[in-house]
């Protein structure tokens, strides 16, 4: 009798999987595997695809492809810097429950939820070199016009900035909730003990907000190397190449060069990347520091 | 941080005040824009009250392109999404926290292995895979490759594992069907959960631009962002009024939700994280 419960509680939990696995199989795991099988192929989708070996990965050995890498490794550190810093800082100002502060919490984080076309477009027209608020501003202060879309050296940072500005409300929230589950105590008995301000943060607050640095630090990586809309809608890549992040590379290759293999080939190794992030992001947390009274 | 300290006071205040200013006023400016003339777009020193205000923008803009096609295929693609991974993931999410049965478990790590594949990995296979199937300009392009979420599924189990194992039993002894018990006990139990989620996904999938990019090539199922993107593309100078109203199509309804449902979006945004 057991068994034959058994038996059916299993068939009606494989039934229930079906569906979900079927999907996760065919639009998670499949395009995976078919990347790694393609990358080794030349193939431009009219031609028949021929067998290179690993031809697409040494043709990644190129100084396109490092500008690449800098420009990524350049616009991420840049944004995951400037958020953190900024998110803290914003968290501090903000951890307490006045009805103000409620509102600007909102006010900010707003922008981490309205479309990135709508937010790109906006800035374009902000920092339009004519007619752009920004540049009218900077003219009225006596400040020299700055080229923010069509310099080469300017654009990337002109990038990070407004993704900075977008997303910044993201780490803040997560500061504030990790401020708030600091105990009073800790605070309490470091006054007794005569700390100022800048100790209360530099010997309490900081240290018990590691995992919470450490968990942005990592989930804030992974989201700028995923960067795409900002650069297709403010600046396709250019002036040059200077703003060619990594996805928007590979949907150049694939999209517009019609190299697949390439193209492919550039997805595996992302793939790696973020499978070593998001390892890297579970060992640090699993590891992390337990404080307790 | 409160300080004592009047002078730190004051300097907290005019930082937050700075804050507010540069976070906010950009949308005021898109607003006004969208509602200016296009003399008064490229007037010099620029002005902030539109005078008076070109309520047509917004209709020319609308029609500049089938708005009213991306509108609804938006609408089609978000809900269609929406729906698919909540079904699922209730029917997949009872499985893994309510019944027993041999590789329950190894089937979760497939789960948890798709967490860690974003969008940026799966297009370029999924494209090829849709060109081959002539499915690029299709619903299906756009839906079914969000149709399963790890994420959701993953979090709705953790819900459901906090629902007593009493309750499911009572139901069945009461003679409930496996989908009355998921659907009709289980799910008004973990509400919160679901909320978050539905708005998370909402949200994530009407600003999508990316995926939706990428598999059309044109009007046929083009979504809302990826027209408004297009805007900028055929105008020819300084059309930036008719752009910031077209922009407005996409950002309005996100702020109506957030404004009635504010509390509910930062942490649907948040609490996966916080797992």
């Amino acid at each position: 009798m057991r068994s034959r419960r058994a038996r059916r509680e299993a068939w009606l939990g494989y039934a229930l999987l079906a569906p979900s696995l079927l999907l996760f199989g065919l639009v998670y795991l499949y395009p995976v595997v078919y990347s790694a099988y393609i990358s080794l192929f030349q193939w431009d989708l009219i031609t028949p695809k021929r067998y290179v070996g690993l031809a697409n990965y040494g043709e990644l050995i190129s100084d396109e492809f490092r500008e690449v890498i800098t420009n990524t490794a350049q616009y991420s550190a840049g944004v995951v810097v400037l958020a953190l810093g900024f998110g803290l800082i914003l968290a501090l100002l903000l951890n307490n429950r006045s009805r103000a502060s409620a509102a600007l919490q909102a006010a900010i984080f707003t922008s981490y939820i309205v479309s990135w076309v709508a937010v790109s477009l906006l800035w374009i027209w902000m920092l339009d070199p004519q007619y752009g608020l920004v540049t009218f501003l900077l003219r009225q202060v006596g400040l020299p016009a700055v080229n923010w879309l069509g310099d080469p050296y300017v654009a990337l940072w002109t990038l990070v900035l407004v993704t900075v500005w977008k997303t910044i409300g993201y780490p803040m929230v997560i500061y504030l909730a990790g401020l708030q589950a600091i105990p009073t105590d800790f605070h309490e008995a470091a006054a007794l003990d005569g700390a100022t301000g800048w100790n209360h943060f530099r010997f309490i607050t900081w240290p018990l907000l590691t995992p919470t640095t450490l968990f942005l630090l990592i989930t804030l990586t992974i989201a700028s190397f995923q960067g795409f809309d900002i650069v297709k809608i403010m600046t396709q890549g250019g002036p040059i190449t200077s703003t060619v992040i990594y996805v928007y590379y590979i949907y150049e290759q694939a999209f517009q060069y019609f190299k697949l293999g390439k193209a492919s080939a550039a997805v595996v190794i992302f793939f790696v990347l973020i499978l070593l992030l998001t390892l890297g992001q579970w060992v640090l947390l699993r590891r992390r520091v337990q404080y307790t009274v | 941080m409160t300080s004592a300290n009047p002078f730190i006071r004051w300097l907290t205040l005019a930082a937050l005040a700075v804050v507010a200013t540069v976070e906010v006023f950009p949308y005021v400016w898109m607003m006004a824009t969208s509602l200016k003339d296009l003399a008064s777009v490229t007037q010099f020193p620029p002005t902030l009250v539109p005078r008076p205000p070109q309520w047509d923008n917004y209709a020319k803009a609308w029609s500049s392109g089938p708005f009213l096609r991306y509108f609804v295929n938006n609408a089609i693609q978000t809900a269609g999404i929406l729906v698919s991974q909540l079904v699922l993931g209730c029917l997949a999410a009872f499985a893994f926290s309510k019944l027993r049965f041999p590789g329950r478990d190894a089937c979760f790590l497939v789960v948890i292995a798709c967490l860690i594949v974003p969008p940026q990995v799966r297009f370029v296979p999924l494209y090829l895979l849709f060109s081959h199937l002539g499915l690029i300009n299709t619903y299906t392009a756009l839906i079914l490759p969000y149709a399963v979420s790890a994420l959701g599924t993953f979090l709705i189990r953790e819900a459901f594992m906090q629902v007593s194992d009493d309750i499911v039993d009572a139901a069945r002894v009461d003679g409930a069907g496996v989908f009355t018990l998921i659907f009709r006990v289980m799910v008004p139990m973990v509400r919160p959960t679901i909320i978050a989620f539905s708005l998370f996904s909402v949200v994530y999938h009407w600003n999508d631009f990316f995926w939706p990019l990428v598999m059309t090539t044109n009007d046929a199922v083009r979504t809302l962002p990826v027209g408004v993107a297009m805007l900028r593309e055929e105008g020819t100078g300084a059309r930036w009024h008719i752009i910031m109203a077209g922009s407005m199509f996409v950002v309005a309804p996100v702020l109506a939700v957030f404004v009635v449902a504010q509390r509910h979006i930062i942490r649907a945004f948040t609490f996966a994280s916080l797992k």
